[in-house]
C-alpha cells in the first residue's frame, strides 16, 4: 500500500505551527481518532508535496488519501464532515458568516504581525508592536464578555485565535510586549480555553515556543 | 416578499462584482450603492469599521464584508442555482482556490502588479503571474467551469481574470493570458462571458480601459 494512502486520517503537521495546532484542536472536539505526523520542514516529505503541490504548506488533512489543505479550511472541513457532535460553527448563516469573518482577520493579521515581534527591531520594532496591539484590542472588543467568540459555544475563532497565545510569552521576551497587559479582557478567555483538553492537549508549552523562536533567530541571524 | 438586500459597491472592483454576480446567478433582487472610494460614506465606514472597504452586503440591515465571506453567505441564504458542491471535501477544495484567487493574500497579486511596474520588477511579477496563471490551467482540465458544469465560487471568485485582466494587459503593454499556453483558461474565459448574469452587471471594457490609463498615466507623472 502506497504511503499515506486509504490510511484513515493523516494529518501533517509541525509541532509548533499555530496553523496546524487549529487542526488537532478541531479533530480533538470531534473526538476523531488520527495519525499525526510530523514534518521536516526543512526536508519536506515526498507525501506533503504531493498532497499539498500549490503551497507545500503543512497542515494538510489526509482523508482516505485525499488531501484538505489550509488549516481554516480544514476545520470547517472537519465541522461538516462530523456535523452530528461539537458544532464549530453557528447555526444562524448570520452568525456563522461573523464567525469566519473574525477567523479570517486573525489569519491575515496575527501571524504576520506576530512574527515581526520578533524578527524586527528597532524603530521597525515599535510599529509592529503598535499593529500587534491594534489587532488584540480589536479582538478583545469583539470578544466583549462572552465566555467564547461565539457565544456560549466554543468555535471556529476561538480555534484560530487560541494557538498564538502559545507565543505570547515570546512576544513578551522579544518585544516586550505584554498581551495581557495591553488586552486584559482575553485572559480569562484564554484560561478557558486552555481548560479544555482539546486545547491543552494541543498547545505546546510556550516556554518551547521561544526556545524555538531563539533558534529561528539564531538562523536569521537576529539578536 | 420583498428581502432588503443592499450592496455597497465600486463599479469598477472585481471584489464588488463577485457580490453581484452570486445574487443575480441566484435571482436575488438587490440595490446597490456606489461608492466614491476616494470619498468614502459614513454608511460603509459604520458597517465595515474593520477593513472599511467594498464589498459589504447588507441583508435586514445587517452588514457582511469581505467577498469571498459574502458569497458563502449568499449561498447558505439563497438555496437556487448552488455555487458550492454538497460533498465536503469538494467543498474544501472550492474555497482552496477561492483564496488563492483572493490576490490580497496570495501570489495571485503578482496578475495585478505585472501591470503597474517596469523593468526587472515587473518580469519577477509576471513570472510569478504566469506561475499562477499555470495552476489554474490545470485546475481546469476537463471541466467546462471550475465548479464543473455549472458556474459555481471559484469562477466567481476568478471574474477579475475573465475580464479585468485583459484590460490591465492593454494598459501595461503586456501579455500574460497567452491562449497557446492557457487554452483551458481561454476557452474559460469564452463560456463565462456567455452566461447573462455575468454580464449584465459586468462594467463596461471601454470604462474599466479609461479607469486604469488615468490610474497608469497618475503613477508615471510621479516619477
Amino acid at each position: 500500500m502506497a504511503e499515506g494512502e486509504n490510511k484513515g486520517l493523516v494529518l501533517l503537521d509541525f509541532w509548533v505551527s499555530p496553523f496546524g495546532q487549529r487542526c488537532r484542536i478541531a479533530l480533538a472536539e470531534k473526538g476523531v481518532e488520527y495519525e499525526y505526523r510530523e514534518e521536516n520542514l526543512r526536508d519536506k516529505s515526498p507525501l506533503l508535496l504531493k498532497s499539498n503541490p500549490v503551497h507545500k504548506k503543512i497542515p494538510v488533512l489526509i482523508d482516505h488519501g485525499r488531501p484538505v489543505c489550509e488549516s481554516l479550511n480544514i476545520v470547517q472541513y472537519i465541522d461538516e464532515k462530523w456535523p452530528d457532535r461539537a458544532p464549530l460553527l453557528p447555526a444562524d448563516s448570520y452568525a456563522r458568516a461573523q464567525a469566519r469573518f473574525w477567523a479570517d482577520l486573525v489569519d491575515k493579521k496575527m501571524y504576520e504581525s506576530g512574527t515581526k515581534l520578533w524578527k524586527l527591531k528597532g524603530e521597525a520594532q515599535e510599529e509592529a508592536k503598535k499593529e500587534f496591539i491594534e489587532i488584540l484590542k480589536l479582538l478583545e472588543g469583539e470578544l466583549g464578555d462572552k465566555k467564547y467568540f461565539g457565544g456560549d459555544t466554543f468555535g471556529l475563532v476561538d480555534i484560530a485565535l487560541v494557538p498564538f497565545t502559545a507565543w505570547f510569552y515570546s512576544y513578551e521576551a522579544c518585544a516586550n510586549l505584554s498581551a495581557e497587559k495591553e488586552a486584559p479582557k482575553l485572559v480569562p478567555w484564554v484560561k478557558r480555553c486552555r481548560e479544555r483538553e482539546s486545547v491543552s492537549k494541543s498547545l505546546p508549552d510556550p516556554l518551547k515556543v521561544y526556545e524555538f523562536v531563539c533558534f529561528l533567530k539564531k538562523v536569521y541571524g537576529i539578536e | 416578499m420583498a428581502e432588503e438586500v443592499k450592496v455597497f459597491r465600486s463599479w469598477g472592483s472585481p471584489f464588488s462584482y463577485r457580490v453581484e454576480l452570486a445574487l443575480r446567478l441566484k435571482g436575488v433582487a438587490y440595490e446597490y450603492i456606489e461608492e466614491d472610494l476616494s470619498n468614502k460614506s459614513t454608511l460603509l465606514l459604520e458597517y465595515n469599521p474593520v477593513h472599511k472597504k467594498v464589498p459589504v452586503l447588507l441583508h435586514h440591515g445587517k452588514p457582511i464584508a469581505e467577498s469571498l465571506l459574502i458569497l458563502e453567505y449568499i449561498e447558505e441564504t439563497w438555496q437556487e442555482n448552488p455555487i458550492l458542491p454538497k460533498d465536503p471535501r469538494e467543498r474544501a477544495v472550492a474555497r482552496f482556490w477561492c483564496r488563492f484567487l483572493d490576490d490580497k493574500v496570495s501570489e495571485m497579486f503578482a496578475l495585478w502588479m505585472s501591470c503597474w511596474t517596469e523593468g526587472e520588477t515587473q518580469q519577477n511579477f509576471m513570472e510569478q503571474a504566469k506561475e499562477c496563471l499555470h495552476l489554474l490551467e490545470e485546475e481546469l482540465k476537463g471541466k467546462k467551469f471550475f465548479g464543473g458544469d455549472s458556474i459555481g465560487m471559484v469562477d466567481i471568485a476568478a471574474s477579475s481574470i475573465a475580464h479585468w485582466l485583459g484590460v490591465l494587459e492593454e494598459v501595461a503593454g503586456i501579455s500574460l493570458l497567452d491562449e497557446e499556453k492557457y487554452p483551458n483558461l481561454c476557452k474559460w474565459t469564452e463560456e463565462f462571458l456567455k452566461s447573462d448574469a455575468v454580464m449584465e452587471c459586468l462594467p463596461k471594457r471601454a470604462n474599466l480601459l479609461a479607469l486604469f490609463q488615468t490610474r497608469k498615466q497618475a503613477i508615471s507623472s510621479v516619477k
